[in-house]
């Protein structure tokens, strides 16, 4: 089962797990304020959303709502984490991901289709999808730029942490990054939205994806 | 004691700043050309009990650390003084 956290201001939770059910997995809520993740969770999503109202920074409350404590020891634990755009956000200030999230550079909230780049197979997330690969996923975000030192990036590069480029770059982000992974990978972010792209009707079935690729991970390590 | 504090974040220098720029451009079209190096950041005020200076400042510099700034972009200056 798939544990989709809920924050006071997360939007997208009940999007997510519509789309797993339509794509065979079955996922259900997990309340920020509970301290332990319900038994037979699998996998953990961080949906999108204002979560905490975005006070201070995007993410800066929210990493420090109980149910965090429970998502850091899943993520170190090896569980698969995936962050979607303010859940993404929430994984950069929890520090379980590298660098930060700013205003998008043209100072616009962006919400647009967008040409991701699938750079790698090897993470959760992206683990049935051939690097290379283009998906259209639409972007909902203030705040995407995606900043890091220039250390972090060379990093990133190195061990292959890059895991979406952006086609054209709509926010600013260094090198195009769309998202990233942890080192030892298990743990993604990424600020276009999967979910909103798994079904015909809504112009895009390539997000579906990347909820199947998280889903056929979970299904081969169990 | 009381200390009243304020904590100005600010980002890191080299950090893309667009509202700083944005706000810099604007400035020659008011008439004011001798401005540059614009930043913005935030300011923070609050008062904080604490046993004496050194204690409220090692407080301060730890919540800052923790929470008032994210140190990948952003950095915190502390003043800080006994409250009247």
């Amino acid at each position: 089962m798939i544990g989709v956290v809920l924050f006071p201001g997360t939007n997208c939770e009940q999007d997510v797990i519509e789309a797993v059910g339509a794509l065979g997995g079955s996922a259900d809520i997990v309340w920020h304020g509970d301290r332990h993740l319900p038994s037979g969770v699998d996998a953990v999503v961080l949906p999108g959303g204002f979560a905490h109202g975005d006070y201070l920074r995007t993410g800066a409350i929210a990493r420090f709502s109980p149910v965090m404590g429970a998502v850091t020891d899943f993520a170190m634990g090896g569980g698969p984490v995936l962050g979607i755009c303010n859940g993404f956000q929430i994984l950069c200030e929890a520090g379980l991901l590298p660098g930060a999230l700013q205003k998008n550079r043209g100072l616009k909230f962006v919400c647009a289709d967008t040409d991701v780049r699938v750079e790698t197979s090897v993470t959760p997330a992206t683990s049935a999808i051939a690097p290379g690969t283009v998906l259209r996923i639409p972007i909902n975000h203030f705040e995407g730029c995606f900043t890091c030192s220039p250390k972090t990036l060379d990093e990133l590069r190195q061990e292959g942490q890059v895991v979406f480029r952006y086609v054209d770059n709509p926010n600013g982000s260094i090198d195009d990054i769309a998202g990233v992974c942890s080192k030892e990978r298990n743990v993604v972010g990424l600020m276009p939205h999967p979910e909103r792209a798994t079904h015909g009707l809504l112009g895009s079935t390539d997000g579906g994806r990347v909820l199947a690729s998280l889903l056929a991970a979970v299904a081969a390590s169990g | 004691m009381v200390f009243d504090v304020l904590v100005e974040v600010r980002l890191r220098p080299g950090i893309a700043d667009p509202q700083g720029a944005t706000i810099e451009r604007s400035l020659p079209t008011l008439g004011y050309d001798g401005v540059r190096g614009v930043r913005v950041g935030k300011a923070i005020r609050f008062s904080l009990d604490a046993a004496d200076e050194g204690a409220a400042r090692a407080e301060v510099e730890q919540l800052c650390a923790r929470f008032l700034a994210n140190p990948v972009i952003e950095d915190a200056v502390v003043s800080m003084e006994a409250s009247p």
